[in-house]
């Protein structure tokens, strides 16, 4: 329980942050807010031969709209996002998921480009990501790119970043007119990991008929689980609990959730169409509001 | 063993200087290197909150940092919330009161996660308390004694 041994350097610029993490590589872990990578260290699972503390890096927190985007940046804590009124204005979906990540004390201190590096596919932010087409920004000594949500997460806790990158910055696109969004976990205490999630995005057009729709998974695979063919079943359609209900049966076989100590994959199956039908439900509900 | 780094921090208002290496827990830091014993460790991974303190003002699990981490920093743990030796802090006097604790293990972890919380949101409601320590786990009272204690304290405080 307690972690091996590693060497430890605090910096207070990016430059120097890339140039330390291209020399090092995959042996050097950037520590942000730890509140993952330090229970990781404590288990031993993690052994890392340098962490460098980018806590330092104050240019790294913000929460700013630039050209109708909302951009964050990778140092912001989770604790920040729950409380900002940009993103409860203009991201929402955020918003709402923030109360059932962990605790209070961990969102203190735990960062929304932290959470997302770690790719934990039972975790709430890396689905508000996808669910929202949000896009990454890498940087490294070499150059900087932006990387779409649905390439970023590759499989359990790996990430498209490669070894001399960092995330520095999230963008979440504009939410269009008459958009709505909803996110709903069923966890068996609060801030306990969720046995199953689900977020949902919906777009209806002028006369009401549903234009557009996108559904999320967290726990339903090795990455935040997109559901494309569920999703269509709605393109085109009026909202009703019929359309809604074929929705949520059809995402059932696009999850892949491999169970736990605590749920049988059926049983997160079951949770996934209730909690489909419950999310579209109230995202349609927002949307027509 | 790696190389040690010296970390300056202020602690209930008094200024340490140590040298730590690189691995040591904030948590055990506290307890082991500065004595300061009322910072209780429970889990180790962040789940229990027995060990959470306050870092620069702000909750958070001294077991999820590293000492390295408080150079620079200002620190308040259990033993710096009441004002003297000889008097409690007013939501230690409810705990006291409303018997808001048993074994009392984890009640320095309740204690640091909810002094900021009632400076914060002096009135809460029920629901809000239980959302604030829904990170710290009790395994006597039921919570129901610590909401008590909580909703004391903020009547007293009025």
């Amino acid at each position: 329980m307690k972690p091996a041994s590693f060497d430890y350097v605090a910096l207070d610029s990016l430059e120097a942050v890339l140039a330390l993490k291209a020399q090092h590589g995959d042996e050097a872990k950037f520590l942000a807010g730890g509140q993952s990578l330090i229970p990781a260290m404590n288990f031993r699972l993690a052994q890392p031969a340098l962490l460098v503390d980018v806590n330092g890096l104050a240019a790294l927190n913000f929460i700013r709209r630039v050209d109708g985007e909302l951009r964050i940046g990778a140092l912001t804590r989770q604790r920040q996002l729950e409380r900002d009124p940009l993103v409860k204005q203009h991201a929402p979906l955020v918003a709402e998921a923030m109360p059932f990540v962990a605790h209070p004390q961990i969102r203190n201190r735990g960062t929304l480009g932290g959470s997302l590096a770690h790719a934990d596919p039972a975790a709430e932010l890396p689905v508000m990501a996808a669910a929202l087409g949000a896009k990454l920004k890498a940087v490294s000594a070499r150059g900087e790119r932006w990387i779409a949500a649905d390439d970023f997460f590759r499989s359990l806790f790996t990430t498209d970043l490669a070894a001399d990158e960092m995330l520095t910055e999230i963008a979440f696109p504009n939410l269009p007119p008459r958009a709505g969004t909803a996110f709903i976990e069923f966890a068996r205490r609060r801030g306990d990991y969720a046995l199953m999630g689900v977020a949902a995005v919906v777009t209806l057009s002028g006369d009401g008929v549903c234009r557009d729709a996108r559904l999320v998974y967290l726990n339903a695979g090795e990455t935040p689980t997109v559901a494309r063919k569920a999703a269509g079943l709605m393109r085109g359609q009026k909202p009703s609990s019929s359309a809604i209900e074929a929705a949520a049966r059809e995402a059932d076989s696009e999850i892949e959730p491999m169970g736990n100590v605590h749920a049988s994959p059926a049983y997160q199956r079951h949770l996934a169409r209730v909690l489909t039908r419950r999310a579209l439900t109230t995202a349609f509900e927002r949307a027509q509001a | 063993m790696s190389e040690l780094h010296t970390v300056n921090v202020t602690i209930n208002g008094k200024k340490y200087e140590r040298q730590v290496e690189p691995r040591l827990l904030l948590s055990d830091f506290l307890r082991h290197e500065l004595g300061l014993s009322g910072t209780h460790v429970g889990c180790e991974h962040g789940v229990c909150g027995a060990c959470t303190i306050l870092y620069d003002g702000v909750p958070a699990r001294s077991c999820l940092m590293f000492a390295v981490q408080a150079n620079g920093h200002t620190l308040t743990t259990v033993e710096g919330l009441a004002k003297s030796q000889t008097e409690l802090h007013p939501l230690q006097q409810a705990f006291h009161e409303a018997h808001g604790l048993q074994c009392g293990f984890c009640t320095p972890g309740f204690l640091v996660t909810l002094v900021p919380f009632l400076e914060e949101n002096p009135r809460p409601t029920e629901e809000e308390i239980r959302e604030a320590i829904s990170g710290n786990l009790c395994r006597c009272t039921g919570y129901q004694h610590i909401v008590d204690a909580v909703k004391l304290a903020a009547e007293k405080g009025k």
